[in-house]
């Protein structure tokens, strides 16, 4: 993240003057937890990119970082205890217990609001993903504590206090909120604003392991079926190295196609702007922006897009971004490294082109379907 | 059967400028619309009231000009609309509002009959957090299903309902009770256009107005920033990038020109990333 300019008062209705005053029996909270999100036996890539930022919160604090299991018994469970160490955990908890075996709310909230009572930590970090959020929700109420929502930063002030920024109003501003006298401070993060943190081989570290007591008969909520998403339509834009996108500079809904096909010649994934899925023109699923997905590609390849600050916010952590827009005003080369002032739909089929010739020349082109 | 859905409303992003000295949103003549993904909720309601018979009551709180979003609502074809407003409710982030709207959905099942399920939309364009829903199914002992994507069958009798919720990788179907808190995707349903006799109905019709004391909220230090654990220290504006885009001159270049030149470009900047793209799609 760059950095933030001088704080100015906000208008923040009178809370800006609250203080500080954390109640005795929230003093011995300590420790920085990171919920570890395994759901059929693979655990989301966000809880490592939390693991990677709570190590520095749990380094600043002088506490420990603890990875939180909660799974079936079984072999994929004792895996994400494993992993844990491996990105930089310092202690796992791990519940293991059948009705834990597929995520329900109901089993999950009391079980991480045991841990919580009887193990006291003082920041409680979760993914923003369905999974995260219907919990992190549950959760913080049954607690009455705070939670922050889709976190883009996160730091720990001079008094130990977890300072979480967020975008709100779509992204044009951005806040600070603490929770300054409940416990846990909570937040969740969405996938990949964070980066991976680097994976080290033979760590280990202690488990401590809870005995959850809840039993089938007690939970109402039953999982009749999951079925899995068509590998064909899925995307993978959140983890994807190369990404292409479209925005309403393309000005058809036939001319996106062309987005398809320099993505088909890249090897990348492809998406777009909100205003592209209000028309229609790509499923919810391809949205890139703070109410679709954030990225994090090596590549961005942005076309016809304007760079509203809600898509910027998304697209921030690309390595390298390359904005093609007939405008020169238009905000997204404010934030892009490389700029072309042109027509993205007589641009795109010439680089299509280019990178075909340059990356695969014995490959043939096929047309995207 | 009785569905009670919270909606809220919001400024039109679209619309929202900041004010650049204050870093302040400048509400003045920005156009309110109903949250955008409460729509799907409203939607939802009335095809299980079309199906089912009963009532569709909504629900928000917010200032008294909120009134505007019941009336569009009502629009829509739902039977009645509760606003609740108090000074006491200014300030209040989720945790406090997740508990004025569930003393008010208390009130309302007392008032006129015993609320089957609880709608809210995914969340809000505003605030974005996707918390008070959740924080209202905890605090009324709802069964919570968030991010439904369809609604496959409610029994009355039975007391159950069936969904599907949308999850990582998936789709759950999940059986559950009534009552029950459901959240609703966005893009599931069709959303219906009112008719000119019910928007007509809907300008005249009474919206029912609570303050806290009318809603019989039971702890006022639950309310309003007292209620409120968060803290909103700072507000500020996004800071700009240190250097703009450089940009590529194209003067005079073909369009295969101005590609080669691009790719050179990227290729300079990310070394690695031709080699990655060449063993690509080579395999």
């Amino acid at each position: 993240m760059t950095t933030t300019p001088a704080p100015k008062p906000a208008a923040a209705g009178g809370r800006a003057g609250m203080k500080k005053e954390l109640p005795e029996k929230f003093k011995s909270y300590k420790h920085v937890w990171v919920f570890i999100e395994l759901e059929r036996g693979h655990v989301h890539p966000v809880s490592w990119e939390l693991m990677g930022e709570g190590r520095k919160l749990a380094d600043k604090l002088g506490v420990q970082l603890a990875g939180v299991v909660l799974g079936g018994a079984g072999e994929d469970t004792r895996n994400a205890v494993q992993e844990c160490y491996a990105y930089g955990a310092d202690v796992a908890y791990l519940v293991e217990s059948p009705v834990l075996a597929d995520y329900r709310n109901e089993p999950y909230t009391r079980c991480m609001t045991e841990l919580v009572n009887k193990f006291q930590p003082e920041i409680l970090l979760l993914g923003a993903t369905t999974l995260g959020r219907d919990l992190a929700g549950s959760v913080a109420t049954t607690l009455a504590t705070g939670l922050t929502a889709d976190c883009t930063e996160l730091a720990v002030d001079a008094d130990g206090s977890l300072a979480a920024t967020r975008p709100t109003f779509g992204g044009s501003l951005l806040c600070t909120i603490y929770t300054l006298n409940f416990r846990p401070q909570m937040a969740t993060v969405r996938p990949r604003v964070f980066s991976l943190p680097e994976r080290q081989d033979g760590k280990s570290g202690p488990v401590i392991e809870y005995d959850f007591k809840m039993i089938e008969d007690e939970i109402v909520t039953k999982l009749l079926q999951f079925i899995p998403d068509r590998d064909s339509n899925k995307s993978n834009l959140a983890y994807a190295d190369v990404v292409v996108a479209g925005g309403l500079g393309l000005g058809s809904a036939e001319n996106y196609q062309l987005v398809k096909d320099l993505a088909k010649a890249l090897g990348a994934e492809w998406g777009g702007s909100r205003p592209l899925v209000q028309r229609g023109w790509i499923p919810a699923d391809r949205q890139i922006g703070q109410t679709g997905k954030t990225i994090r590609p090596k590549l961005y390849i942005a076309a016809g897009i304007s760079g509203a600050i809600q898509h910027r916010v998304g697209v921030e952590g690309a390595d390298l971004i390359l904005a093609i827009n007939t405008d020169k005003n238009a905000p997204i080369m404010d934030f892009a490294h490389i700029g072309l002032i042109t027509d993205a739909v007589r641009f795109l089929p010439a680089l299509a082109k280019e990178v075909r010739q340059r990356i695969a020349p014995n490959t043939r082109s096929r047309l995207v379907g | 059967m009785h569905i009670v859905v919270c909606i809220k409303q919001v400024p039109d992003s679209a619309q929202i400028r900041v004010h650049p000295v204050t870093n302040t949103i400048m509400r003045q003549g920005v156009p309110t619309i109903i949250n955008p993904y409460d729509l799907f909720a409203i939607e939802a309601a009335l095809r299980l009231r079309d199906k089912h018979g009963g009532k569709v009551t909504v629900l928000t709180m917010g200032p008294p000009m909120a009134e505007d979003s019941l009336r569009r609502a009502l629009t829509y074809g739902v039977d009645r609309a509760v606003l609740l407003t108090d000074r006491a409710f200014a300030g209040s982030d989720t945790l406090a509002t997740s508990y004025a709207l569930s003393q008010a959905i208390i009130k309302i099942g007392q008032t006129y009959e015993p609320v089957d399920i609880v709608f809210t939309g995914k969340q809000t364009i505003d605030g974005d957090t996707a918390q008070v829903g959740p924080g209202i199914a905890k605090r009324l002992d709802l069964h919570q299903l968030t991010y439904v994507s369809g609604i496959n069958e409610v029994n009355l009798e039975g007391k159950t309902i069936t969904v599907e919720r949308r999850a990582e990788g998936g789709v759950q179907v999940l059986k559950s009770n009534l009552p029950c808190l459901i959240t609703m995707l966005e893009g599931t349903n069709e959303i219906r256009r009112g008719s000119i006799d019910v928007a007509l109905a809907a300008a005249r019709a009474e919206i029912v107005t609570w303050s806290a004391a009318a809603a019989g909220v039971a702890e006022m230090g639950k309310c309003g920033l007292k209620g409120s654990p968060t803290v909103v220290k700072r507000v500020f504006a996004p800071s700009p990038r240190a250097e703009k885009a450089k940009i590529i001159d194209i003067g005079g270049l073909t369009p295969d020109a101005v590609a080669a030149k691009t790719l050179d470009e990227i290729f300079g900047r990310l070394p690695t990333i031709e080699k990655e793209l060449t063993a690509m799609a080579q395999s």
